[in-house]
């Protein structure tokens, strides 16, 4: 269910590198229980906009508020470092599109799960490692890998532990970049799949980024189209792909293979 | 500022404990500063020494810094003042401070160590010197300094626990047998260089300084006297220390670390006390009281 | 506007513009006006290309409508589609608006009977229930056991169409669009499908249809639509060359 309530808004984000502008005045707003997805080619600027929107990277002009638990929509960019760094940490997570950016590759499955359990004030281990072993099942994989490396794991499982370790903590807003980019397309099936099961079972907000459309109508409540650093059409998931109003899109869609 | 003088010979054409003036100072005035930020690792201008990074750099140059003509100097190596590298160290500060040396515990004003801590307990005044080869406890798992800085700085000290469950979840036990993480003083984790877990209670509330040097990576860390230092610990998997089935096969102890050493070829092996100052303390007096000396015998 | 229509479509316009083919503008129909009551089956009628789906599509705001109001009951109170926000219309289309198509949108690897449960489990339905309902109606459907723990990728047609039809009937809504929903269908599969709309219009619901087949059509309907009534003329500026 989609809440009233806004969880993540973006007000006129313009985000620059040096002379570059990577995003030029993008708005949006996100619920709880929402999936937004932002779709476009590279250099559309829809990284960028991620990276800005989930305080990892500040914008040139404009705002990016998040309902803070206990203080209510705040700029993120306005908060101290240790608070932005705790917001991060206790009610965000994030997919990479590369699971070794998202995991530490020399700690056991298991110890990349409870991680964030720790980083939320978590200190005894039967609890934690319990979870974590329900996590391990819950995206598919056989508990008894727990203490592994993910180093041992193949590109997908990879995925999957980094998915179980985002969503550990129960955080209220994840955001994805290509959460299946770079896997090949039957575990990308699968691993679409499971998402979907987790977002609806979870009631997650999320904001997933993706050049793939398939991805963007099997995940996405919603659509976003950026070319060019702009937003050149939103709406239902449904409609975007199906009515295109914009050019662009038309010409997105059409070339969906 | 005067060169101290010494009271034996010592080589000629080096500076008073082989540092100049100035770095000695600089190094004092980043002692200073450790010690008013107990467990903070502070950078300092870490110098070459006649010894390669990685061989007690650190804890060389914190004693250059501290020793003075009526210092008396113990260095220990895994507990022992015979073995290489301690004999090295210790030669070489008689060499270029004409200072005292010792292996009397304590006789000695500044003890340096490399992976362990006397048995004996240090009193007011003296100063227990640590090779430390990595400071950062964190640094095992997260590589980039700029993040360890933010987790030191705000206090977000999930990795530490994260290794003890490591340790748990792969070995059944904390597996961090030497260098256990502490909390010093309340405020920051540090690691108490490679000491043996056995050996962290000793740092809690000691009367002597403490005071930790690693030359390679260019820090210095304190425990001032009398300074809270406590073993990290998962709430359900409590601090344990170490334990020996039986004492030490030379003078009986059963309190102190005990080192295994390989007697022959044929994989015998005796336990005996790693400290050996302390183990030879004791057998002499078990020796005056008319005791029998301790099944095993004397290598 | 009559008191009880659960769908009201008043001055609805639909044109398709292509950017890349010119800007070429495709009108389809214009001043569009249809109210549909509880009970009622109202089934599109004209030939192909006039815009049939294309409406159902606007009703269910697939497509995107240049102008005019569509108004549903959705929870005691009307809501113009048109005007609505992304996340009302997401909600109404979980509630209040159904819709059945010709084709399955085939979702990799999840089984038959997890498509059939899926809205409703999204409507907080338990997992047993869902089952249950997800259960009745594909054995109804005559879909054989063996099939609902396959994903149906590999199915055929008829059997696809089944598992959308089971999806779409699951669960009660007060309005239900059906475009072709009989389709590939065989006889005794097509009366079984006039069966569940005879019973969901004795239930009160209000439903929008397209039937190619004549049969079907004719025993379910309540009254003809004519979509060419409403076609929309051609600007003359943007007529292709």
């Amino acid at each position: 269910m989609i809440g009233d309530k806004i969880l993540l808004e973006a007000r006129g984000v313009t985000v620059r590198y040096g002379k570059t502008v990577a995003c030029d005045g993008v708005s949006l707003d996100l619920r709880a229980g929402e999936v937004l997805g932002i779709v476009g080619e590279s250099g559309s600027g829809k990284t960028s906009l991620l990276t800005s929107l989930s305080g990892r990277l500040r914008p040139a002009s404009g705002e990016v508020l998040f309902d803070v638990r206990g203080q209510g929509l705040a700029d993120v960019y306005a908060l101290s470092e240790p608070d932005r760094r705790r917001v991060r940490r206790e009610e965000w997570g994030f997919v990479h599109q590369n699971p070794r950016d998202g995991l530490r590759l020399r700690i056991s499955a298991g110890g990349n799960i409870v991680e964030p359990l720790l980083m939320c004030g978590e200190r005894r281990y039967e609890p934690m490692r319990g979870t974590a072993i329900q996590w391990l099942e819950r995206v598919e994989l056989d508990p008894a890998r727990i203490d592994q490396r993910p180093s041992q794991f193949s590109g997908g499982m990879q995925q999957r532990v980094q998915i179980a370790r985002a969503l550990a903590h129960r955080p209220r807003l994840v955001f994805m970049d290509e959460p299946t980019g770079g896997l090949d397309v039957s575990v990308q099936a699968r691993l679409l799949d499971m998402l979907r099961g987790l977002v609806r079972e979870l009631d997650l907000a999320v904001m997933v980024v993706t050049h793939d459309l398939a991805v963007a109508r099997l995940l996405a409540d919603r659509l976003m189209v950026m070319k060019n650093g702009r937003v050149v059409e939103t709406g239902l998931t449904d409609q975007v792909l199906d009515d295109p109003q914009d050019a662009y899109t038309q010409l997105l869609v059409s070339a969906a293979m | 500022m005067t060169a101290q003088t010494a009271t034996r010979p010592m080589l000629d054409g080096y500076n008073y404990a082989y540092l100049d003036e100035q770095t000695k100072r600089m190094i004092r005035r980043t002692m200073l500063k450790a010690i008013a930020i107990p467990g903070y690792q502070v950078p300092f201008g870490s110098r070459e020494m006649p010894i390669p990074y990685g061989w007690g750099t650190g804890g060389m140059q914190l004693t250059a810094s501290l020793i003075g003509d009526s210092d008396v100097f113990k260095c220990i190596d895994q507990g022992a003042d015979d073995t290489t590298n301690a004999v090295s160290i210790r030669a070489f500060f008689a060499k270029v401070a004409g200072v005292t040396t010792t292996e009397d515990t304590e006789a000695a004003t500044i003890i340096q160590s490399r992976h362990r801590k006397p048995e004996h307990p240090l009193r007011e005044g003296q100063i227990m010197v640590y090779q430390v080869p990595q400071p950062d406890p964190l640094r095992r798992f997260e590589a980039r300094e700029t993040e360890t800085r933010a987790m030191h700085a705000y206090s977000e000290y999930a990795l530490p626990y994260l290794g003890l469950y490591e340790g748990y979840a792969r070995l059944g036990r904390a597996s961090s047998a030497a260098g256990h993480p502490v909390l010093t003083n309340e405020r920051y984790v540090m690691t108490p260089s490679p000491i043996p877990s056995f050996d962290n209670p000793k740092l809690h509330n000691s009367p002597e300084l403490q005071l930790f040097g690693a030359g390679r990576e260019k820090r210095i860390y304190a425990v001032p006297p009398y300074t809270s230092v406590v073993s990290l610990h998962l709430e359900d998997k409590p601090f344990e220390t170490q334990r020996w089935g039986a004492g030490c096969e030379l003078c009986g102890s059963t309190d102190s670390y005990l080192d295994e050493v390989i007697i022959d070829d044929k994989g015998g092996r005796m336990f005996v006390c790693s400290d050996t100052h302390y183990c030879a303390i004791r057998r002499a007096e078990r020796e005056r009281a008319g005791v029998a000396p301790a099944e095993g015998q004397i290598p | 506007m009559s008191d009880n229509a659960s769908l009201r479509v008043t001055g609805l316009a639909k044109t398709f513009t292509l950017h890349n083919q010119d800007s070429a503008i495709i009108p389809v129909f214009e001043a569009l006006e249809l109210e549909v009551f509880p009970g009622e089956c109202v089934v599109l009628a004209g030939r192909s290309g006039a815009g049939k789906s294309t409406l159902m599509r606007s009703i269910y705001s697939n497509y995107r409508v240049s102008g005019g109001q569509l108004l549903v009951r959705h929870r005691g109170a009307m809501v113009d589609l048109v005007t609505a926000s992304p996340q009302q219309v997401i909600d109404v289309r979980r509630v209040t608006l159904g819709h059945v198509g010709q084709f399955l949108r085939v979702i990799p690897r999840v089984p038959a009977i997890e498509i059939v449960m899926e809205p409703l489990l999204a409507n907080g339905w338990s997992r047993s229930d869902a089952q249950r309902r997800a259960q009745e109606l594909l054995g109804r459907l005559n879909l054989p056991e063996r099939l609902w723990a396959l994903p149906p990728a590999t199915f055929s047609g008829g059997e696809q169409q089944r598992v959308n039809i089971a999806r779409g009937f699951a669960q009660h809504f007060p309005i239900l669009l059906l475009d072709e929903p009989t389709a590939s269908l065989d006889p005794a599969n097509r009366d079984i499908v006039v069966a569940l709309i005879h019973e969901a219009l004795a239930d009160g619901v209000a439903i929008v249809g397209i039937f190619h087949d004549v049969d079907v059509r004719e025993r379910v309907a309540t009254r003809d639509f004519v979509i060419s009534d409403f076609a929309a003329t051609v600007p003359e500026e943007s007529v292709s060359a």
